[in-house]
């Protein structure tokens, strides 16, 4: 394979004038480039491998045996008992409870989080009123503070609210702190679209809602797919809201949850379900990211280089 | 403020401004208000709930005789400098690999990418199990017959920043490559077409033109690593919680254990302050440097 893949380059780099460099000691020149890459590859993947294959093993092979080889006698009864069974204080349901607390976060927060910072994009961009850019700047620029700073305030206000330790609080909580990434990328969105567009809807006397359900968000839906790969893996794996804004155990997100369960201190140590749990936990954000492969750097990406 | 001259003029556009509501709540109350507020809080003795009682510096003074607060100020000084050195270096190194025609291009990304789309939970529950002394890299090494190998970073209080910085590099570095492949796939292709009839070798001009003319893409590298590393947290809690000892504590840590269980708040907005601080002392240049004082400084 190692062959194939250096002479398909060296034909690959003479076809095309595009190279880095002239065609010059190419072989020597790749071998160093795969090996390399290869390498880096290893360390990659590395603890994907191990804890897959951790996950499928009995506890006693795995006391005996060496954590990078694959099961000799292949079992999913740890995924049972991480999904069904694995204790965290007094419930012993499993991870199963805060995998739905998490979708029951999940779900109405990137909603909402994305329809308020799209529209908001868009009021930014074809409806600017005097001061719209200096609140845009602070939003920005408050991307930064660490989240620490605002967290006391935060649970004051929601316990005025009457929302600290709720679901809905979360996602009030959600919501506020993905606006300055989420507006950045719609409004930058936005601003790349032919505003001609805008005004002729305006002279045909569409208005702000018209506008933007009958115009805007049809033509960007690659944009909205972009916030909700970004806004899905960011909230699914979110600790510190989780643990700050719920008060009750019951209801925490699957990242606490498993957390508490890998790392309790109580009991004998089950290696096996502790890697199929984790596995599960991470399970939601690796499925999106493949499925989503090049969106998912855009999304990334647009939100880093531009800011 | 967004209150106009005229004032039929506040009425324009009014489903606009009604929009904008989230967004200004959220610039003014939350990220302007709730800061302001902590700083304000963090010069009074409160304890177990806010109260107005100002006390001066002495918070600060508490906390920077605090042991625990130094240990965690210096290892975030340490794991700061390292995993940005690593995470740039070794981020444009594997662009510049990635940016040389090879096949499988997509492969490799996938593989170096796929780490960043996990939780920093998942992240250091996973190394902590690769390190793990008695199965993990350590327990094989010996089990081939090397007795005395010893490699346990997460139970060394001297080397544990080096577990913690091999996991945060797992998990970080390929979206800095990410970033630099982009910004090398920005610079035109009429710079390498120059160099090479000036007959300038490849690494030359990498040093000498790329890197220069990537500048910016650099530097928003640098303060968006160097922002992520201040809020470093959950990485910490699922790999060591900490430990061995307070070997492994960072800021973040302290704020959340006196805010949240120690009950002294004092304490924690003071130490959120710090963070704060430390957040504009990377900020602030960056701000002037990329705006110019045309926006911000």
């Amino acid at each position: 394979m190692a062959d194939a893949t250096v002479n398909g380059a060296v034909a690959g780099s003479e076809a095309s004038p595009r190279g880095a460099k002239p065609a010059r000691r190419l072989s020597g020149r790749n071998i160093m480039i795969y090996g390399t890459l290869i390498v880096v590859c290893l360390y990659y993947l590395l603890p994907l491998w191990v804890m897959v294959m951790t996950s499928l093993k009995g506890m006693p092979e795995v006391r005996l045996g060496n954590i990078f080889a694959p099961p000799v006698e292949m079992t999913f009864q740890p995924w049972v008992k991480a999904w069904a069974e694995a204790c965290t204080g007094l419930n012993c349901d499993g991870l199963s409870r805060g995998f739905w607390n998490s979708v029951q976060i999940t779900v109405p927060s990137v909603i909402v989080s994305i329809f308020v910072a799209s529209v908001n994009g868009y009021a930014l961009i074809n409806w600017r009123f005097k001061g719209s850019e200096v609140f845009f700047t602070i939003l920005i620029f408050g991307s930064f503070i660490p989240y620490q700073v605002m967290l006391y305030p935060m649970v004051v206000m929601l316990r005025e609210m009457g929302l600290y330790g709720s679901l809905t609080g979360l996602v009030v909580v959600h919501t506020i702190f993905g606006m300055p990434i989420l507006t950045l990328l719609f409004r930058n969105y936005f601003a790349s679209m032919p505003e001609e567009l805008f005004k002729a809807a305006r002279v045909d006397g569409a208005g702000f809602w018209r506008i933007y359900f009958h115009i805007m968000l049809p033509m960007s839906l690659p944009i909205f797919v972009v916030a909700l790969i970004l806004q899905v893996t960011g909230i699914w794996n979110d600790f510190l809201f989780g643990v700050v804004f719920i008060s009750k155990a019951e209801n925490y997100p699957m990242t606490v949850q498993l957390n508490n369960i890998v790392n309790s201190v109580q009991g004998v140590k089950e290696y096996n379900v502790n890697m199929a749990a984790t596995m599960l936990t991470g399970l939601v954000p690796l499925i999106i990211y493949f499925i989503s492969g090049k969106l998912f750097v855009r999304g990334i990406a647009a939100g880093a280089v531009k800011g | 403020m967004a209150t106009p001259a005229r004032k039929s003029r506040v009425f324009r556009n009014l489903n606009a401004k009604i929009a904008a509501v989230p967004m200004i709540f959220c610039s003014v109350v939350v990220f302007l208000g709730f800061s302001i507020w902590t700083v304000v809080y963090s010069f009074t003795s409160s304890k177990l709930l806010p109260k107005a009682n100002f006390v001066g510096f002495d918070q600060y003074e508490r906390l920077w005789s605090n042991s625990r607060w130094l240990v965690s100020i210096e290892n975030l000084m340490v794991f700061g400098s390292l995993s940005l050195i690593f995470t740039i270096v070794m981020g444009f190194t594997l662009a510049v690999l990635m940016d040389q025609k090879i096949r499988f291009e997509d492969t490799f990304r996938t593989i170096m990418l796929y780490p960043f789309a996990l939780s920093f939970i998942v992240t250091g529950l996973v190394w902590q199990w690769v390190l793990n002394p008695d199965f993990g890299i350590q327990g094989i090494v010996r089990g081939w017959g090397w007795e005395s190998f010893s490699f346990d970073p997460l139970n060394n209080p001297k080397l544990v920043l080096y577990g913690l910085l091999i996991a945060g590099l797992w998990q970080g570095t390929g979206f800095v490559m990410a970033l630099m492949l982009a910004g090398l796939r920005g610079i035109d292709e009429d710079i390498w077409k120059a160099t090479r009839v000036d007959g300038i070798p490849t690494w030359k001009t990498y040093i000498v033109v790329i890197i220069p003319m990537m500048r910016p893409v650099f530097i928003t590298t640098l303060v968006l690593v160097a922002a992520g590393i201040i809020k470093l947290y959950d990485l910490v809690i699922a790999q060591t919680s900490g430990g061995p000892g307070n070997a492994s504590q960072v800021p973040a840590m302290y704020v959340y254990s006196y805010m949240f269980q120690a009950q002294n708040l004092g304490q924690g907005f003071a130490a959120s302050t710090m963070m704060l601080l430390s957040v504009l002392i990377v900020l602030i240049p960056w701000a002037y440097l990329e705006f110019g004082g045309k926006k911000h400084g």
